[in-house]
C-alpha cells in the first residue's frame, strides 16, 4: 500500500518538485519493462478514447440518431458496406457513428460520476475520520453495508429513483452518473478515512493544534494533503468501472434513449436478438468499444496500483528490502485498526476496498 | 485493485504477525466464539441499513402501483387499488409494516403476476445457484492454477500474457463476452445451444420428477437419462464460462499478488536457504498461506458474481433470479424489484458471514 516515496520519508519533495511529481508522470518514470509497457498501452488507449470523444462530430460520418441521408433511408440491419463500414443497427442507425458518439456519452458519465464520488467521498471521509465519534461509526457501518452489496443492483435502484428508466440526454447522463456515484462513495470514504485516522495521530497534526490552528485548517492543509496519495489510483479504476456500469445499465434498458444520445450498452442490449440470427456487426463494435476503454483505463489503474505496492514493483536496480520494510511497517497498525473494533479488518480487508 | 490482497498479507500477516504467530496463537484478542457472535450480530444492521435505504429510495418516486399501471387504468380504479394495497398511508407507517412483514419472512407479492416473492425465490433461485456454481468451478479451475503460474514466472513473458488476459477477462463486460461466445460457438459453429437452461424436451422430462430440486443438473442425474444430463450440461457451458471468466480474472490476479507476497517473506527465504527445492517452496511455503486471504475475498466476490449473474442470465435467457429481475424491471413492477433486491442483500450478507466464519476457522489471526 505504501507509496514509493511518501513525502515525509524522502526529501524528494523539496528539490524534485515540478511536473515529474504529478501522479501519472511520476509513475511513468518509476516504471520499467513490462510494467511501463502496460502503463503506456493503457495511457495510449485512454488518450485515443478521449480524443474520439472530443472530436466525435468530426470523426463520425453521420449523426448518432440519423436515419437517412441524401440517398434515402439507411435501412435496418444492413451488413457492412462502403457507406456504412460497420453496418446499421436494428433501428436503422449507422453503427460506426453510434460507436464514435458513444465515447462522448461514456466520457460525460465518467467525468461526472468520478467527480461527484470523489468530492462526496473525500469530504465525508475527511470529516468522519477527523472528528470520529458515533457519526463516524454509523457512516462506516453504512458504507460497509453499501460496499458489500452488488453494485449493479444499487445502480438499478438509483436509476429507477432518478429517471424511472428512460430519459433525455442530460437526464440520462446524470441518472447514470449519480447511480454510479452512490456505488463509489464508500470506496473513497474508506480509503480517505483510513488515511486520515492514521495521519491525525502524527506529530505534525499535534503541533498544528498546539500552535492553535483551527480544525478546518488542519483538515485541509495538514491532513487532506497527506491523505491523497492513493486517490489517482482509485480515480482511474473507478473511471473504468463507471464505463462498464453505464454499459450494464444500458444493457438492461436503463440507458439513454437512442434518439437522445448514443450509448454502447444500450445498443448492445438492443442487438441481443440479432446475435441469434447471426447478425454480428450490431453487437461486436459497441462491445469492443466498451472493452477497449475499460481495458485501457484498467491498465493504467493496475499499473499505478502495482507501482504503489513495493512488493509488486519491479525495481530498476537490485534494491533490497529495507526501504520497503520501513514503508510497510508504517501502515498496518494504522490501516487495519482504522475501523472501530477493526471493522475494516473484519471484512478481511484493510483500507484498499476498491479491489474486485 | 489488488490492494485488498496486499492489505491482507501486507497489513495483517506479513510484516509483524508472521514472526509472532506462535506467541499470538493463544490469547491475542478475543476468542473464536466472541468473534463469530459479533460477526453474526453484524449481519442484522447490514441488512437493516440496506432494506431501509432501498425502501425509501424506491418509495421516493411514488407508489409502485402508479409506476406499474399509471395511464393504463382510470384514475378512480388506480386510487382504489392504491388504497387497498395501503400505499396511501403515511410513508413511515408503510415502512414499519414492510419491516414487520420482512421479519416474518414475507417479502411481499409481485404486482405483475401476483406471486409471493418467496415463491419467486424457490422457483428461480435454483437456477442462479446452479449458474454461480458453474462459474465458481470455472474460476477455481482456471484462475488459481494460472495465478500460481504467473507468480512463479514473475516478470517473464507468460506472466505478462497472463496479466493482460486477467485484465481482459474481468474488464470486458460479461454480456459482451456472452454475446461473443454465443456468436462463435452457438450461431456460427453450432456446437452449443444458444440460450436457456435445457431444451424443451429435456425440460418436459425434468418436470415429470416428483420432487424437483430446481437444480437441473441434480434433477437430470436423479432422472438418470444420459441424454438429459448431456443436454443440461451443454446448456451450462457458455453461461458458466461467461460468468466464470469474470471471476477467474479476479482470482488469477489475486493468487498472483498473494503468492508473490508470500514468496518474498522471511520464512520462504529461510526455507530456501535450508535448501528446500524451488517447486516445494512454491507449493508448500508460498501457496498455502496465500490462499487464506483468497477465501476472504471470495466473500466479496459474491456481490460481483450476483451482479454478473443478472447480466449473464439476461444474455442467455437463463431463467434465474437475475433474468426474472430484468423481466420485472421491464414490467415496471417495482414491488418485485425491491423484493428481489432485498432478497439478494440477505443472500450476500449471509454468504459473507459464512465466508468469514470459514476464514476464522482456518486462520487464527482473524479475531477481534
Amino acid at each position: 500500500m505504501a507509496t514509493a516515496a511518501p513525502p515525509t520519508a524522502t526529501p524528494a519533495g523539496t528539490h524534485r518538485r515540478g511536473w515529474r511529481e504529478f501522479p501519472v508522470v511520476r509513475q511513468l518514470h518509476q516504471s520499467v519493462g513490462l510494467q511501463r509497457g502496460m502503463l503506456v498501452a493503457g495511457l495510449v488507449i485512454s488518450t485515443i478514447f478521449l480524443l474520439t470523444a472530443i472530436f466525435a462530430p468530426l470523426l463520425a460520418p453521420y449523426g448518432f440518431n440519423q436515419l437517412r441521408d441524401a440517398s434515402g433511408a439507411f435501412g435496418a440491419q444492413q451488413p457492412p458496406s462502403s457507406a456504412h463500414p460497420f453496418g446499421t443497427t436494428v433501428g436503422g442507425y449507422d453503427v460506426l457513428s453510434r460507436v464514435i458518439w458513444g465515447s462522448r456519452t461514456a466520457l460525460y458519465v465518467m467525468v461526472i460520476a468520478v467527480t461527484l464520488a470523489l468530492f462526496v467521498g473525500v469530504l465525508l471521509g475527511l470529516v468522519s475520520g477527523y472528528f470520529g465519534g458515533w457519526a463516524d461509526r454509523v457512516l462506516v457501518v453504512i458504507c460497509d453495508a453499501i460496499y458489500a452489496f452488488p453494485s449493479l443492483l444499487l445502480a438499478i435502484v438509483m436509476a429507477i429513483v432518478i429517471s424511472g428508466g428512460q430519459s433525455s440526454l442530460w437526464g440520462g447522463i446524470f441518472a447514470a452518473a449519480i447511480s454510479i456515484t452512490v456505488i463509489y462513495v464508500p470506496q473513497y470514504f474508506r480509503v480517505v478515512r483510513a488515511e486520515v485516522v492514521r495521519i491525525k495521530a502524527e506529530a505534525f497534526v499535534e503541533s498544528a493544534k498546539v500552535i492553535g490552528a483551527g480544525h478546518w485548517r488542519i483538515m485541509t492543509r495538514h491532513v487532506f494533503r497527506n491523505s491523497t496519495r492513493t486517490l489517482p489510483l482509485i480515480v482511474t479504476l473507478n473511471a473504468s468501472e463507471a464505463v462498464s456500469t453505464l454499459a450494464a445499465l444500458g444493457f438492461l434498458g436503463f440507458g439513454i434513449e437512442a434518439t437522445a444520445a448514443a450509448e454502447w450498452g444500450f445498443d448492445l442490449g438492443k442487438s441481443l436478438p440479432d446475435v441469434t440470427s447471426g447478425i454480428w456487426w450490431t453487437s461486436l463494435w459497441p462491445g469492443l468499444a466498451i472493452a477497449l476503454v475499460v481495458l485501457g483505463l484498467t491498465l493504467v489503474g493496475e499499473s499505478l496500483n502495482d507501482l504503489a505496492d513495493p512488493r509488486l514493483r519491479t525495481r530498476r536496480r537490485g534494491a533490497e528490502a529495507p526501504p520497503d520494510a520501513v514503508d510497510v511497517s508504517v501502515v498496518p497498525g494504522g490501516t487495519l485498526g482504522g475501523g472501530p473494533g477493526g471493522l475494516a479488518g473484519l471484512e478481511g480487508s484493510g483500507e484498499g476496498e476498491w479491489s474486485r | 485493485m489488488s490492494t485488498t490482497t496486499t492489505e491482507l498479507t501486507g497489513g495483517g500477516a506479513a510484516p509483524e504477525a508472521a514472526p509472532t504467530q506462535a506467541t499470538r496463537r493463544r490469547g491475542g484478542g478475543g476468542g473464536l466464539g466472541t468473534y463469530l457472535l459479533i460477526r453474526f450480530l453484524l449481519i442484522i444492521p447490514t441488512i437493516f441499513i440496506l432494506v431501509t435505504t432501498v425502501f425509501f429510495l424506491m418509495r421516493s418516486t411514488g407508489d409502485p402501483i402508479t409506476a406499474a399501471l399509471g395511464g393504463r387504468l382510470p384514475a378512480s380504479q388506480l386510487a382504489e387499488r392504491i388504497h387497498s394495497a395501503g400505499y396511501d398511508r403515511p410513508l413511515i407507517a408503510q415502512y414499519f409494516s414492510y419491516v414487520g412483514h420482512l421479519a416474518q419472512g414475507d417479502f411481499g407479492t409481485t404486482l405483475s403476476d401476483r406471486r409471493p416473492l418467496s415463491n419467486v425465490l424457490t422457483t428461480f433461485g435454483g437456477a442462479t445457484l446452479e449458474l454461480a456454481f458453474y462459474a465458481l468451478l470455472v474460476a477455481f479451475l482456471v484462475g488459481i492454477p494460472l495465478g500460481r503460474l504467473a507468480a512463479y514466472l514473475r516478470d517473464r513473458w507468460p506472466d505478462a500474457v497472463l496479466r493482460v488476459v486477467a485484465i481482459l477477462w474481468y474488464a470486458t463486460p460479461v454480456f459482451f463476452v456472452g454475446l461473443l461466445l454465443k456468436l462463435v460457438f452457438a450461431v456460427n459453429l453450432g456446437w452449443l445451444p444458444v440460450a436457456g437452461r435445457a431444451s424443451t424436451g429435456a425440460e418436459i422430462q425434468l418436470s415429470t420428477l416428483p420432487h424437483p430440486t430446481g437444480l437441473y443438473l441434480i434433477d437430470a442425474i436423479k432422472l438418470g437419462d444420459p441424454e438429459v444430463i448431456r443436454d443440461v450440461l451443454q446448456h451450462a457451458v457458455l453461461p458458466g464460462i461467461t460468468l466464470g471468466l469474470l471471476t477467474a480474472g479476479v482470482f488469477l490476479r489475486l493468487v498472483r499478488t498473494n503468492v508473490i507476497g508470500t514468496l518474498g517473506m522471511g520464512y520462504v527465504e529461510a526455507a530456501r536457504s535450508r535448501g528446500v527445492p524451488e517447486r516445494r517452496l512454491l507449493k508448500k511455503h508460498a501457496y498455502r498461506p496465500a490462499l487464506i486471504p483468497i477465501i476472504t475475498v471470495i466473500g466479496l466476490q459474491i456481490a460481483l458474481l450476483l451482479s454478473g449473474a443478472v447480466l449473464t442470465e439476461t444474455t442467455f435467457e437463463w431463467k434465474g433470479l437475475g433474468f426474472q429481475l430484468n423481466q420485472y424491471l421491464q414490467a415496471r413492477d417495482y414491488v418485485a424489484v425491491q423484493g428481489i433486491v432485498v432478497l439478494l442483500a440477505v443472500i450476500v450478507a449471509v454468504t459473507n458471514f459464512i465466508v468469514d466464519v470459514i476464514a476464522a476457522l482456518i486462520d487464527p489471526r482473524v479475531r477481534y
